[in-house]
This record gives structure tokens, C-alpha cells and sequence, in this order.
């Protein structure tokens, strides 16, 4: 399960939950949306449209041009001691490449959407449905869709229940703000909640149906409106992976010069360690986000040397708290920007 | 409680000599498939529940919190290979915060708990060794109500955390 803490306004939260989508779209993976506030079929129009090789190597690769030719010219007067360590490639096109691009500007073609199976759930459709799930303290509309998704599993033969289904495929399952008023909880509304175990019982239900069937799931949580934070304490704990995004919008930081560069930072609260003892953690931890026109794109944070006399005592602490943070950060900025695009 | 077994399978195997599967096989392993077994007892079908034996996750459709069945199962897991074989039995539970999440209360999991160490400290001589999740800012009373109790009754704690200093490559964290 892929965890992500919704930021204050949803923007960011829902391009990601687009692209994990999208990518399903572009694999040939089935899928399975569900929302309770939007209709899956306009989720579906909106997907970003695939970058395709030669245009994605150029809009990349202008970039990333220019970024070689102002950083590299000169030789290093001050950082000499960085002058040997090896240029990180700012182009993602020299690393292995994993997964697509996406041009958000433009929505993926009917043809393409069309060229999957796909299924939806929107909760006003389904309230007359009558769960035959055996009863259990849960959210009805929870239980809707885990019987739902449950029922998508078995006939679909995602659980290996049909030997004769040669074609295995993956179902990439998709829900939208789980915890939300609109899905009848009301965590998100109140801090003595009547039932403060739904949501946690439903993940690990959603969990089991995951681990014995070809499937992986986005959720997207609207964290911040969650008032008892147990309960994020505890999805954290039954997610495998859990992402925070932390947009600036309406924030101080959001006019903080330290932070010109970005829309907000990108918090992993949680790494999978599926299948091993020990789980892969990467060089930095300290990851932001940013919009451009045409592409979502992650990057590892870097700071702008801090040159000024009269940097104000806010930003100061700012800059000394995420040095703190940035292990890596010295050779980073010196050498170039290192992008994870999705 | 929190994974399936062909990870846990893996894992094991990683280990030299070890596997669980042949451990299960010769009877010296009992595996509860915390996933799986709450999966058949929300989604199965009518024949199973027939079978006369409760699901011992029987606590998550019931509103009653207590995890009566559970132990059942324990006890009869460890008693059903007679006394002979189940020389120094150990109970090992990953995780016991999840149960929390379930809807157990912290009384009903502090009783299951003791319910097993009388069974498999006092009675069978054995151990039990106990996952728990919790950190120092930690806004879940309920866990840490459990932990601290835990910790109370614990001949040995081995707390496990990241270094204090922040992250780095080569030194993870702490014990």
C-alpha cells in the first residue's frame, strides 16, 4: 500500500494519484479507482498524457544543458575539494530508466484509456449496494469497497484463482482521499471520532487482499484535517509506503527565499521492506517538489549558499535546521541537482 | 499479523539453514497468517463457518474487544503436540500494536498477553518474544499504554531506533 499525506489543498496529492494511475494506463495494467468526490470516469479523462521518447530526451535534455553549462565551466576556487568527485548526471536519460514521463499539460488520448480494463467505484452510485461481507464494525461504505475490490479480485483471477488465465496480469487500485467526511467517516470532522477504528481496520483488510492477489494500491489520505494523530500513527504502520507532500501554498514558506525554487517538500515517512530484512534508503532524505508546465518533477533539496549579512534570524534557523537534515547536501549543490522524475 | 508468509519465507531463508517451511512441515512451526485468517473470516463462505472452530480473529467482526479466540488458538497450537515434543516453546508475535488498530482495547491485549505468558512461561516453560511499534512523540496513548506495560512485565527490552544524529549510510541506527 502507497500512503500519501494529502497537502492542505489536494493539488499536488492528486497529480501524483494521476500519475500512478497514468503509468498503470501506459503498462497495460488493469485498474480500479475509487472516490467518493469525483467520478472515476473524470478521473480518468485527466490523466497526463505519456511523454514519448524523442520528445522526452528533448525537454529534458534542454534542461539539463543549461544547468551543465553554468555549473561546470569554471574550475572550483573555493569547493576545489569537490572538483574530483564524480558529475552526477542531471539527466535522468543516462540512468536506467524506470517507468514513464508524462507531460501534464496535455490528457492522455481516449484511445489509450480506452485501450485497458478498468473499473470504478463512486460511492454516491453504490450506496444501494448491500455488502455481503460478514458484519463487522466497520464503515459501511468501507465495506462497499472492500467488497468491491475483493469481488474485482476473484472474478478477475488477480489472486491466482483461475488457472486457466494464462495472461497474468497486475490491478493498480486507486482511492482517493480515504478518511474523508465524503466516505461517511468522520475522523477528519472530530477528535472523539464514533468509530476510531475503521479506517485502520479497513487498510488491514486491504492489505490482506494485496498480499494474496498481483496488486498494488495508491491511497491518498487528507492527513492535516485528521485531528487525532494516533490514527495516522497507525496507517503509517500498516502502509508499506508512506509519502507526505507539504505544499507551500499559503505557508510563510511559500515567500521564504530559501524555498524560491520549489512547491512544496516531499516528506517519505516510510520505506517498504517487502521480502527482505533490510530495505533500500537512499543517500538523502531531504526531497521538494516542483510544478512546471509540463512536468511534476522531485528533487533533492539543495539550499543556496547562504552569502548575506543580513539573512533574518527566521530564515537562519530554517537553513541551520535542514543543514542539520542534508548529509549529502554539500557535494550535491556544488556539483548539480540529482532529478527523480516521474 | 502484518505479513503473509511467503515473505516471512524469504526472509528465513536468507538465514543459513534455516527454513520454515520444512520447520512447519516437520510440526515445529505453527504459523498464524494474521491477513489470511482475517480474509476467510470476513469473506468466506458459509460452509466454514461450520467447521465448529472460531477464526481466532473472531474479535474484529464481533464488537466485543476480547481476544479470547486468539489465545485459544495459542494454547491449543502449543498443547495439541503433546508435552513431549514442545521442549522451550516460543510465542513470537509481529506485530502487537496492530491488534490495537484492530479495535482490541489495551486491557484486552495486556490480558491476552498475560493469558500466554502463564501458559507459555509458567505453565510450558518457554518465551515469548513481542513486537511492538512506538517512538518518543508518539500522540497514540493506547500503544503506549500497552508498551509501558509491556516494558513493566519484560525481562529483556531491545529498543531499536535511528541514530539521534540524523541519518547515515553506513551506521543505520541503535539497539
Amino acid at each position: 500500500i502507497v500512503s500519501t499525506e494529502e497537502d492542505k489543498y489536494g493539488l499536488y496529492s492528486n497529480l501524483l494519484f494521476k500519475y500512478f494511475l497514468a503509468e498503470g494506463v501506459v503498462c497495460g495494467h488493469e485498474l480500479f479507482v475509487a472516490s467518493a468526490k469525483e467520478h472515476p470516469d473524470n478521473i480518468l479523462k485527466e490523466l497526463p498524457a505519456p511523454l514519448l521518447d524523442d520528445t522526452c530526451r528533448n525537454e529534458l535534455g534542454e534542461e539539463a544543458t543549461a544547468v551543465k553549462s553554468e555549473d561546470f565551466q569554471d574550475s572550483m576556487k573555493i569547493a576545489w575539494r569537490y572538483q574530483n568527485l564524480p558529475k552526477i548526471e542531471a539527466s535522468p536519460m543516462t540512468s536506467t530508466k524506470f517507468g514513464h514521463y508524462y507531460d501534464i499539460s496535455k490528457t492522455m488520448s481516449p484511445e489509450l484509456c480506452q485501450s485497458i480494463k478498468w473499473h470504478s467505484f463512486y460511492l454516491p452510485e453504490e450506496l444501494s449496494l448491500q455488502p455481503k461481507m460478514k458484519t463487522c464494525a466497520m464503515n459501511s461504505a468501507y465495506r462497499k469497497l472492500l467488497q468491491s475490490i475483493q469481488r474485482i479480485i476473484y472474478h478477475e483471477g488477480f489472486d491466482g484463482s483461475d488457472p486457466q488465465k494464462k495472461q497474468k496480469n497486475i490491478l493498480r487500485i486507486g482511492i482517493h482521499s480515504l478518511g474523508s467526511m465524503l466516505w461517511g467517516d468522520d475522523i477528519c470532522s472530530s477528535d472523539t471520532p464514533e468509530d476510531v477504528h475503521s479506517l485502520t481496520k479497513f487498510l488491514y483488510v486491504l492489505r490482506g487482499l494485496l498480499r494474496k492477489s498481483l496488486s498494488a494500491c495508491i491511497i491518498t489520505v487528507p492527513a492535516h484535517l485528521i485531528q487525532n494523530k494516533a490514527i495516522m500513527e497507525r496507517v503509517t504502520n500498516l502502509s508499506d509506503i508512506v509519502v507526505g507532500l507539504e505544499s507551500f501554498i499559503g505557508s510563510e514558506r511559500e515567500t521564504n527565499p530559501l524555498y524560491k525554487d520549489y512547491h512544496g517538500l516531499v516528506h517519505v515517512r516510510q520505506i517498504p521492506r517487502l521480502n527482505s530484512l533490510i530495505c533500500d534508503v537512499s543517500d538523502t532524505k531531504d526531497l521538494a517538489f516542483r510544478l512546471k508546465r509540463k512536468l511534476f518533477t522531485i528533487e533533492r533539496l539543495h539550499l543556496p549558499p547562504d552569502l548575506s549579512d543580513t539573512v533574518s534570524r527566521a530564515s537562519k534557523q530554517d537553513l541551520a535546521e535542514s543543514a542539520k537534515l542534508l548529509s549529502s547536501g554539500c557535494g550535491a549543490m556544488a556539483i548539480g541537482k540529482k532529478h527523480l522524475d516521474f | 499479523l502484518l505479513q503473509s508468509c511467503s515473505p516471512c519465507n524469504v526472509m528465513f531463508s536468507s538465514l543459513e539453514g534455516v527454513s520454515l517451511t520444512a520447520a512447519k512441515e516437520r510440526g515445529q512451526l505453527v504459523f498464524l497468517e494474521g491477513l489470511k485468517s482475517c480474509l476467510d473470516l470476513l469473506f468466506g463462505e458459509e460452509e466454514e463457518e461450520q467447521s465448529g472452530q472460531p477464526s481466532p480473529l473472531q474479535f474484529i467482526s464481533e464488537s466485543a474487544s476480547n481476544l479470547k479466540a486468539l489465545f485459544d488458538f495459542v494454547q491449543t497450537s502449543l498443547t495439541a503436540a503433546g508435552s513431549d515434543s514442545w521442549k522451550g516453546p516460543v510465542l513470537l508475535v509481529d506485530d502487537l500494536s496492530v491488534l490495537l488498530s484492530l479495535g482490541a482495547t489495551p486491557v484486552a491485549v495486556l490480558d491476552f498477553i498475560h493469558y500466554c505468558r502463564v501458559t507459555v512461561c509458567s505453565q510450558l516453560k518457554g518465551n515469548i518474544v513481542v513486537l511492538v511499534h512506538s517512538h518518543e512523540d508518539s500522540e497514540d496513548e493506547e500503544n503506549e499504554l500497552v508498551v509501558t506495560s509491556l516494558c513493566h512485565h519484560s525481562d529483556l527490552i531491545l529498543w531499536v531506533e535511528g541514530l539521534a544524529t540524523g541519518f547515515c549510510k553506513d551506521v543505520h541506527g541503535q539497539v
